[in-house]
């Protein structure tokens, strides 16, 4: 087990975690101030922390977080995993997609605390600069990318998108239920819906994604 | 967000008491729409209580001749069935229409039928809106309505239910099996389950306060075709303008439900007599009384002509 708080930290990271920490000491006052709309309800406890073990690329990691942390900001904030990307926060670009316990979910929407005894898969733990991930690879080779900020998640998406499809999961299109759906590039369009690309590299993403299920699993 | 406390029920009665225990507390489950609404402060529960290991993740036989589907099963598995997929074709379609494949991966059968409206005047906290603040007024009636009901809304709310599962579950005569805080169970029939706004559209169903649903029943197969047509505006991951459930059995009688029109899925069993009749006679009966604003008056003739497309394609034989 490794202290997310013993990892080696280069300057700038301590610079930020300083920063982060002033703004959380403000919490509390701002928490108890009038919201925008709390429908009468009294006033807000103070924050609370809860326990959670779970595994990330391999590696088990305990920590004490604020119960509002969103499994994103855990793996962002927390253990600086900064390839998974905040798009909008609220499920609809899917740029924070990981894999957990096998299924690809938007981190966003999931609080911390609600995956002990998880294994987490993030853009860090599918491949190195060195051993590209064959779906890294295949983005590569077919450009599907402009900026490059939904493509982390774009990646772990497309990962299970694969397996679900070898899985036999049914979608949107599948046009018999009752088959093994298609490998297609009307399946894989529809798969990857969840996934908004604001550059709009969606036919080099498609064919990068057909590439990579083209080879052995 | 507002801060609260967090603890994980280990079972469905120790959930149920739990919430009994703590005022406005909220079950959490897949967490995909409350988490929504609480980092907006539209949900604020003071205490949450986590059922994701509670096991109701089992889909299972009845006896009776259908299908005891837990709680806790995510719409991916709910939808890639095999079960599922050859007896209720129409639940499968409903939730493979709805939201994307991460969401359906963490999204509950519990969960979906629970989602609040995505009105925009709801979400929007410097509007007024008597779902979020009983009382305050609303917005939306005046306002852009484009997604909003054209029937059974009152003048206190103009919402639409967003679920497409529900609208198949509503088809189907689902049976929704809860437990109350005092440990007793019962099984509220889906056309008794969601409540049309009137003047509490802060009520949006007849669970009484922190009652958990453990298992939603469907009954024996229908038989027939199955469909499920979802128009939207864009080809995928929208919430539905309207959308149109049905069962169609060889002798051209059969079921309808609609999505998208109103406060709750929306069947009226009197209009499906008129089945064999088309469309236009089902659109008829359906919409009797519908209210409609320059916005959203669209949605008359696209629930006509959507349901007639699903005829022809039943009469036609074509598949789900």
């Amino acid at each position: 087990m490794t202290d997310p708080n013993e990892i080696d930290q280069t300057r700038r990271d301590l610079l930020i975690g300083g920063a982060l920490s002033a703004s959380v000491a403000v919490l509390p006052a701002v928490a108890n101030a009038q919201g925008p709309d709390t429908g009468g309800v009294a006033a807000t406890p103070a924050p609370v922390k809860a326990k959670v073990a779970l595994r990330v690329n391999g590696q088990r990691y305990e920590m004490d977080l604020d119960t509002r942390t969103t499994l994103l900001d855990m793996l962002r904030e927390r253990l600086r995993l900064t390839g998974t990307k905040k798009g909008c926060d609220q499920g609809q670009c899917g740029a924070c997609t990981v894999i957990v316990d096998g299924r690809r979910i938007n981190a966003c929407l999931s609080l911390a605390v609600m995956h002990e005894g998880a294994e987490i898969t993030t853009i860090e733990g599918l491949g190195t600069p060195d051993r590209l991930h064959p779906m890294q690879a295949a983005f590569v080779k077919h450009d599907g990318y402009q900026c490059g900020y939904c493509t982390p998640g774009q990646i772990c998406s497309a990962v299970a998108a694969l397996d679900e499809l070898r899985r036999g999961i049914p979608s949107h299109v599948t046009a018999d239920l009752n088959v093994q759906p298609l490998f297609s590039p009307q399946e894989l369009r529809e798969r990857m819906s969840g996934n908004i690309c604001r550059c709009g590299a969606y036919s080099n993403i498609i064919e990068a994604i057909t590439d990579a299920g083209g080879r052995p699993a | 967000m507002k801060a609260f406390t967090y603890e994980r029920a280990r079972t469905p009665a120790e959930a149920a008491a739990a919430a009994a225990r703590h005022p406005g507390a909220r079950f959490i489950a897949g967490g995909t729409n409350l988490l929504d609404l609480m980092k907006l402060e539209i949900e604020t529960p003071p205490h949450v209580i986590d059922v994701n290991a509670l096991g109701l993740d089992r889909i299972d036989s009845t006896g009776k001749g259908g299908l005891r589907v837990g709680a806790l099963v995510r719409n991916t598995d709910l939808a890639a069935d095999q079960r599922v997929r050859r007896d209720y074709a129409v639940l499968s379609r409903a939730l493979l229409a709805g939201a994307s494949p991460q969401l359906r991966n963490k999204a509950t059968t519990a969960g979906n039928l629970l989602q609040r409206t995505r009105c925009p005047y709801f979400y929007d906290t410097n509007m007024a809106c008597n779902k979020r603040r009983p009382g305050s007024g609303c917005s939306a009636i005046g306002g852009y309505t484009r997604q909003l009901a054209i029937v059974g809304h009152s003048e206190a709310c103009i919402a639409t239910h967003p679920s497409d599962m529900a609208v198949a579950m509503q088809l189907l005569d689902a049976g929704i099996e809860t437990v109350r805080p005092d440990g007793t169970a019962r099984t509220i029939p889906i056309a008794d389950f969601y409540r049309l706004p009137g003047g509490t559209p802060h009520i949006e169903n007849t669970l009484a306060p922190g009652e958990l649903i453990t298992a939603v029943t469907l009954p024996p197969p229908l038989g027939g075709r199955h469909y499920y047509r979802k128009v939207r505006d864009r080809a995928s991951y929208a919430f539905a303008l309207v959308s149109v459930a049905a069962v169609v059995l060889p002798d051209g009688s059969g079921r309808v439900a609609l999505g998208g029109v109103a406060h709750r899925p929306w069947r009226v069993p009197a209009a499906e007599a008129a089945l064999p009749r088309g469309a236009h006679a089902v659109t008829d009966g359906l919409l009797a009384g519908a209210r409609v604003s320059t916005d959203n008056a669209f949605k008359v003739p696209l629930v006509q002509r959507t349901l007639a497309f699903v005829l022809a394609d039943a009469r036609q034989g074509r598949p789900a």
